[in-house]
């Protein structure tokens, strides 16, 4: 018996893997069992979240539990199963392997939840059952016998309710056991391959020093994952494993056998036997409520008008909810610097406190409330289980460039601001087409370029007040350049970048569930949190440069701001770039500002007051649009023409003037290749694009 | 025999038992972990707005896949739509 037994309640914290299907309430039962103890990061090399907590045993002995993402199979497709399967197996360095492991499963789905499971009992390693969501099994009619499941597998089975709370006492009670049976898991391995499993666990054993046990579960692993989806940090297979694995699957290709399917047609049957005898179904209801639901959300025409109704919702909330916010930050920030330069005494430290300091840290925040807004909404539509129903309506559209519908959610979520969007193409699988949406996401006009269409649009418009009509115009236009290129870059990307296997759409639909509040809130803390470290960091430090750029050499004393700039390195450098720019119609003052904007596009407004010597605010542009009207060439031609103002507007939709983006792009695809690459196609873009339209409009007299 | 069809031409509300279904392929092999394969039993829920992808029922779950992978999958009718 003993050696049947592991006894993790030693010199060490225990540690638990929990594993298990997307939607089977993982995350849920881990935040009960952690609350806030958890550290979130990532695994090194790839983007895919590590989260770690910590929990106490019932006698008050530290537990500690790693949230694995969730998965179908051990046979890895994407980098988050991969992950999964790594750490699982001990091949990665940056990971303990757990000593132990809790397979949640949703109760309502049990024959899917099982195959993971079944994958798991291999292992060889002490597992818990914890049956989730049983009252959704029970309203679905389905009776379930835990204690012949128990029996069966010879494992540990809790039921629970996490979202209610229920069975996570039982559960630490489970997990303070010093000693958990191993399961009784003798499935028989079909015939054809069985000679092959023991003949590559031999080799595993042998040549790549697996201990015996997971020895036989990496053989049975191989079969159906020939180590595709290989993460860094993970291990290679030795070559003589893999020659006695190509000798195999030469065999069967000459007898017909197909190795893969047997073995996993193997599994369910073992898996549909079991839930013969374990699952009662005790009345065949109607229609779920999903079911209802999804006839109406999902229908050709009401499906529409939900969709295009959540999103205006999204909007609508971004615009007018996140404005009070951000106007009292704003309102704190400036007065937070005025404080401090009515305290200090004036100097280059003063300013460089108020206007590089303050000001980044301003400029940071002032964008939190929009993305804490969006993180909400797309919370609010992963765990309602909507978000898998926009991406079933809009496949087929995003299927013409390539991509699949699960892009259409983070491509939306980018109209108002890029980061929250990049960010949430981590429920994107495959990995090519993730990049893709990523590269393009910042084409979508996001709401930092509104102030800038706005001044533009002052100055091309006469008179005092912008006809509605022109305004929506022109707007839409942008909008509409904006999706067009993202759509059409997509399109490219995926033909010749990306070039990868055609996309895929096999998705679980998930029943339609009451959003938790708690998880959401925690996800969205989390969120808001890495977009400060990351993108924040890096916003504060270019403020500064700017700051640095902008405020040296010192002109002498009794210089305007105007002229300060002007001879600043700031305004060197838009000397500097000034041929490169003549072309696109733009001079040397326009230069600062596309310089100064790289921290965000919205700063392009304000230092064009500053440029052109005015007290315009983003908000009331009118004595801006006086000043920028009244600018000249040297040789006395006006600077902003119609044609100018249209070209700069152009220039803004696809240039990537955001520094906080190309972080956060940074941090998501693990390299600065990509937001390099992604910098220079877009304002490449933007030049050429500018440039056609700028030397057109000339040609046709404008 | 009984006539088999493809699941991609499958009226919506129809009950099916899979028949066929390719072997090659890591799309096949990931529907075959999702507990489709041949013997599985399926509903056709509804195709998107757009007439593609399809949604099934397997498992008791539901599922989507485009019709490009279900054309390749050969199901036998084994009740219509219930009126």
């Amino acid at each position: 018996m003993s050696a049947e037994t592991r006894s993790p309640v030693g010199t060490r914290t225990p540690i638990y893997a929990f594993v298990g299907n997307p939607n089977c309430g993982k995350s849920t039962l881990f935040n009960a069992l952690t609350g806030l103890k958890q550290k979130v990061g990532n695994y090194p090399g790839v983007t895919v979240e590590k989260k770690i907590g910590e929990t106490y045993s019932q006698h008050g002995h530290p537990i500690k539990i790693i949230d694995l993402p969730g998965a179908y199979s051990l046979a890895a497709r994407s980098p988050d199963e991969a992950v999964l399967r790594d750490v699982l197996l001990g091949r990665r360095e940056d990971t303990p392997q757990p000593d132990r492991i809790v397979c949640i499963l949703d109760a309502s789905n049990l024959e899917r939840n099982l195959y993971l499971v079944h994958q798991i009992l291999d292992l060889g390693r002490p597992v818990i059952l914890a049956l989730n969501m049983m009252d959704l099994a029970a309203k679905a009619g389905l009776e379930i016998r835990v204690d012949r499941l128990e029996k069966e597998l010879g494992v540990p089975v809790i039921p629970c309710e996490a979202a209610n709370g229920k069975g996570i006492v039982d559960l630490r009670l489970a997990m303070s056991r010093s000693d958990l049976p191993l399961a009784k898991h003798a499935w028989e391995i079909p015939a054809p391959i069985a000679p092959a499993v023991s003949e590559l666990a031999a080799s595993l054993q042998e040549n790549d020093g697996k201990a015996p046990l997971s020895a036989r579960a990496e053989a049975l692993l191989l079969l159906t994952d020939q180590d595709t989806v290989r993460v860094t940090g993970s291990v290679p297979l030795h070559p003589r494993t893999s020659e006695i694995f190509r000798k195999w699957q030469k065999r069967w290709e000459g007898e017909g056998t197909d190795w893969a399917g047997t073995l996993v047609s193997s599994r369910y049957d073992a898996i549909t036997e079991t839930c013969s005898r374990i699952v009662v179904r005790k009345a065949n209801l109607g229609p779920s409520v999903s079911d209802r639901i999804d006839q109406v959300v999902t229908h050709p025409v009401w499906g529409w008008l939900a969709l295009a109704t959540i999103m205006a919702l999204l909007f609508v909330s971004i615009f007018t909810l996140a404005e009070y916010p951000m106007n009292f930050i704003d309102g704190r920030i400036a007065a937070l610097g005025n404080w401090v330069k009515a305290a200090m005494p004036p100097g280059n430290l003063r300013d460089l406190i108020t206007d590089g300091a303050i000001a980044g840290v301003g400029g940071v925040l002032v964008f939190l409330p929009q993305i804490l807004i969006l993180f909400l909404f797309i919370g609010l539509l992963e765990s309602t289980g909507y978000m898998a129903r926009a991406a079933f309506i809009m496949d087929r559209m995003m299927s013409r460039v390539g991509l699949n519908g699960k892009s259409f959610i983070p491509l939306l979520s980018s109209y108002a601001c890029a980061i929250p969007g990049i960010m949430a193409t981590r429920t994107i699988e495959d990995q090519k087409d993730r990049l893709t949406t990523i590269l393009v996401a910042p084409l979508m006009s996001c709401s930092a370029r509104l102030p800038v269409y706005l001044l533009m649009m002052a100055a091309l418009v006469p008179g005092e007040r912008i006809p509605l009509l022109t305004k929506v115009g022109i707007m839409l236009l942008m909008y509409a350049l904006g999706t067009f290129g993202a759509f059409g870059f997509a399109w490219l990307f995926k033909r010749t970048l990306l070039k990868g296997e055609p996309p895929l759409m096999i998705m679980e639909l998930p029943p339609y569930r009451l959003p938790r509040l708690r998880d959401i809130f925690f996800h969205m803390v989390e969120r808001a949190w890495m977009f400060l470290k990351n993108a924040g960091t890096v916003i504060l430090a270019i403020s500064i440069v700017l700051w640095f750029l902008a405020a040296y050499p010192k002109a002498p004393d009794g210089a305007t701001p105007t002229q300060q700039l002007a001879q600043s390195f700031a305004g060197r450098a838009g000397h500097a770039l000034e041929p490169v720019i003549k072309p696109i119609g733009f001079d040397w003052q326009i230069g600062i500002g596309l310089i100064t904007s790289l921290a965000a596009r919205e700063v392009f407004v304000s230092t064009m007051g500053v440029v052109f010597n005015s007290e315009g605010s983003s908000e009331n542009t009118l004595p801006l649009r006086q000043s920028l009207l009244k600018a000249t060439w040297p040789d006395g031609r006006p600077l902003f023409t119609p044609l100018v103002c249209i070209t700069l507007m152009i220039f803004y939709v696809f240039a990537m003037q955001c520094m906080s983006t190309l972080a956060v792009v940074r941090r998501e695809t693990n390299s600065w290749h990509w937001p390099a690459f992604q910098m220079a196609y877009m304002t490449g873009t933007a030049w050429v694009v500018s440039f056609v339209v700028y030397q057109g409009g000339h040609l046709l007299g404008f | 025999m009984p006539a088999l069809s493809k699941l991609s031409e499958l009226p919506v509300g129809a009950q099916a038992l899979v028949r066929e279904f390719p072997k090659q392929g890591s799309a096949f092999l990931r529907l075959r972990e999702m507990g489709l394969m041949p013997g599985t039993s399926l509903t056709l829920i509804r195709t998107a707005p757009l007439g593609d992808p399809i949604e099934v029922k397997v498992r008791g779950y539901n599922l989507t896949l485009r019709k490009s992978e279900a054309e390749h999958i050969l199901v036998e009718t084994i009740a219509t739509a219930k009126s």
